[in-house]
This record gives C-alpha cells, structure tokens and sequence, in this order.
C-alpha cells in the first residue's frame, strides 16, 4: 500500500487530477462501497467548519470506514500548549487517515512530515483547501464534459480568495482563459498572474461585471466579497453591490455556462438565479463527497473498481 | 612597501580556507551560519579592511577547515559575492564561489506569522523559485519572498 498525502493543489500532475476525476464519477454512480472497512479515519478540525467536516465524514461512512476526531481545537491538548507534532504523533497511532483542518498555514505538509499515516489537508488557513478546488475542478469537468479549452470568469474575490488561486492552480493544466472581474482593492495577486504568463495562459482583468464577460464565458465562478477584507469601508460601500450576478444578466449567456460558488454565499448572487438551469452551486456541493471519496481511496492506495 | 604592511595585516596561513569580499555589514552573519564559534582551530577574523571593490570588506582565515559546498552555500543569500581561497601548505589550490542552493533550510525566517514555521519548534524550508532575481518559497504555507523582503533567523 503506497503513502501518499494530499496537501496542495501544485502538487498533483494533470494526470493525477485526470485520475481524481474518473474516480470520483465512478463514486457518483456507486456511492456505497465498502472499500474502507475496518478502517478509522480521524478528522481533525482545529478551526470549526461543518460544511468540510460533514462532506469528509460523509465521505468515509459512504465508503464504510468509521470516523474519531474533534471539531473543536478547544476540547483537545493543543489548548493546553501541545504541540501539532506531538497530537499528530498520538492520533497516528489510533488512525489509517488523517483529515485535518488546522488554522495555522502549511499545517498539513508539517503533519505529513511527521507521520507514516497518510494527511489530507482541509484546508490550512488562507493557503489551500484542495479538496475544495477537486469539488470544483470536478463539477466543471462534469458540466462541461472536459477540462480542455474552457473560458472561466472568476468574479469578487480574488485577492484573498484561496479556492479562486487554487483553482487557477488546478485549471492551468489543461489549457484554460481566464477573465478576471475584481474591485481595485481584491484584484488578483502580482504572484498568479506571473504563474499564468509564465505558463502562457491568457487572462483579462476587469473591473466591471458586464454581460459581455458572462457571455463569453463556460464557467462563471463567483465569490463573496467580505467587508472585513477592506481596509476603507468607503470602498467597501461602493463596490459591494457591483459584483451580484442578476438573473437577467444570463439572457444572452452561452448554454452551456454554469455558474459556481464555494458556499456560503450572501448576495452576490441574486435569488432569482437560484431556478436558472444555468445555476449549479447546490449540486456543486454534492460533488464534494464524490470528489472525496476519490481523494481518500487516492491516498490509502485503494483501488476503487475493485 | 606600503602593499606589503597592508597585507601584513593578517597572518598567513598555511592550510585552510581564506573566505574574501564578505561585506563587512554580513560577517558576524556569515560567521554564524558557517559554524565558525564551533570550530577549534586558530580562526583570523578582519574587519573593516579596506576594498577597493567594495570600500570595506571583511575577511575570514579559517585554519584546518576546508568546507563542502553545501556548507558555504549557505551563505549564498547575504555574501552572494564571497570569493573562497582553499589554501594548502602556504599555497592557493582551488578557487570556490558560492551558488545559491535550490533549498534552504533553517536559514530564512517565514513572514507570514500564521505560517506552522513561526508556531512550532521546527526548522524553516524554502525552495529558490527563481535564481537570478532570488525569490524563494515557503515549503509549507507556500509564501513566496522576493529578496528585499528576506528576513534571516
């Protein structure tokens, strides 16, 4: 059985999020499989998120393998001053898997470090949440029927927005445009734009939400706008009702476009898109146990056909 | 006459290693990271010469140590310019230039506070993404540094 972690979206090669793919479709249409029986899988989650934590432990039951862990780093020791290495240590003793979300950034590669156990990472800080970008990755791949050659705007923020740059991450592979709609305040980082000249990607950087944009585009990826992210609330108040997708802004939209968004949302998306055929982020959500249960058997070497 | 009193300054050596043009403002830094203090051999340690290259420089005679390029590398981020004598009965045998490796450990402190790096008792790794300009990454929150913002531990 080979040891594999999953930490980072710049790890995994187009094959390996190819393999991710196939294996999470085979999950969507055989969800209950008893792959990891008399397996225990910890999750760890040192910061609170139940969106994360249901989808993972809903991941592993599906599958067969029963679930110990915390969801709260305040009942265990590292509120007494333990270090990660040593509760690493100690979990890896009981655990075939661990899925952490620590609150400290590249947790997750320190962990994988530490232990023979293999780590997935959901989600260290502001760094990554990979899992999140194969649930996306994954629910493009099946609205779209391929990676290959698809126009995505990515819209809000993109300045501290994590899934949007681990998204970049995981669609440069496969040769991807990317239009970028963003406030001066949460433009994309100098650092992704350098990646995609460097990879010859190319990409446009707007200010404005236009139907032009939208029109163009196979993939509309929308983020929230947090007002605590400006340092000027002026801003904040001018730019807050700019970026809300409307659902007469899709009259003229290409039929395949469907519109994602991490969850939660706020009002960045008006309600009146929720029954468009073109609005996908529910069902998005769904994906992310499929795309988890490829990720886990991924890690623990277990072939899912079998 | 006056060449001669100057290079009089410091005494010769007869086997070990000369590391010259360490910018005087990095050597007590370049001392540290080669180990120096750790060594028990007759070290020589200029300060303040003067350079015509640089106007000040600092100079280090190491007696009886000869360092693998690993160990000199390490310096490569504060004296990328160190030019390094190895010295054999009275004679300089080899000339050896530093090159910045492709990762450093221990070395670099990480700028971001929430990095695992500045919260746990570990050692700091950064890969060097890019030679030439030097911009490193933080192998674990994956923080990207260009070279003015470098922050030696």
């Amino acid at each position: 059985m080979k040891k594999e972690s999953f930490v980072s979206v710049a790890d995994l090669t187009k094959e390996d999020i190819n393999r991710l793919m196939e294996k999470a479709a085979f999950f969507e249409t055989n969800p209950n499989r008893k792959l990891l029986e008399n397996r225990v899988c910890a999750t760890l989650f040192f910061e609170p998120s139940t969106r994360t934590r249901l989808s993972f432990e809903t991941a592993v039951n599906r599958l067969g393998g029963r679930v110990i862990g915390f969801s709260d780093a305040a009942t265990t020791s590292s509120s007494k001053g333990e270090t990660l290495k040593d509760t690493i240590k100690m979990v890896s003793n009981y655990a075939d898997l661990i899925i952490m979300r620590p609150y400290l950034e590249g947790a997750a590669r320190y962990a994988s470090e530490v232990t023979d156990v293999p780590v997935i990472n959901a989600g260290d800080g502001a760094n990554q949440h990979p899992s999140q970008t194969m649930l996306d990755v994954y629910s493009i791949y099946k609205t779209q029927g391929s990676l290959e050659n698809l126009t995505i705007a990515m819209v809000g923020d993109l300045k501290y927005g994590r899934t949007v740059h681990s998204l970049i991450v995981g669609m440069s592979h496969f040769n991807p445009k990317f239009y970028f709609i963003a406030p001066d305040e949460l433009k994309l980082p100098d650092i992704y734009k350098q990646f995609l000249e460097e990879k010859a990607i190319p990409y446009r950087e707007f200010s404005d939400f236009s139907e032009d944009v939208i029109n163009q585009s196979d993939i509309l990826y929308m983020t929230r706008v947090q007002r605590e992210r400006f340092t000027d609330l002026m801003e904040y108040e001018k730019v807050k009702n700019i970026y809300i997708l409307k659902n007469s802004m899709l009259d003229k939209s290409k039929d395949n476009l469907r519109i994602l968004h991490p969850l939660p949302r706020v009002n960045e998306i008006a309600y009146d898109v929720d029954d468009n055929p073109k609005a996908y982020y529910f069902e998005q959500a769904k994906n992310g146990v499929f795309a988890r249960q490829a990720i886990i058997c991924n890690v623990l070497g277990i072939k899912s056909d079998d | 006459m006056l060449q001669n009193k100057k290079e009089l300054q410091i005494a010769a050596l007869q086997n070990g290693t000369v590391i010259d043009h360490i910018p005087s403002e990095q050597l007590f830094k370049v001392v540290s990271l080669l180990e120096i203090e750790k060594l028990k051999t007759p070290v020589t340690i200029g300060y303040h010469l003067d350079s015509k290259k640089m106007g000040s420089k600092g100079i280090l005679k190491i007696s009886g140590k000869f360092f693998v390029q690993d160990e000199i590398n390490r310096i490569a981020l504060i004296a990328p310019s160190v030019k390094l004598n190895i010295i054999r009965d009275y004679e300089v045998v080899e000339k050896k230039y530093v090159q910045l490796p492709d990762e450093l450990t221990g070395i670099v402190k990480c700028n971001n506070p929430k990095c695992i790096t500045n919260n746990e008792p570990m050692k700091t790794r950064f890969n060097v993404i890019e030679k030439e300009n030097v911009t490193i990454k933080c192998e674990y929150c994956e923080l990207k540094i260009r070279k003015e913002d470098i922050v030696l531990l």
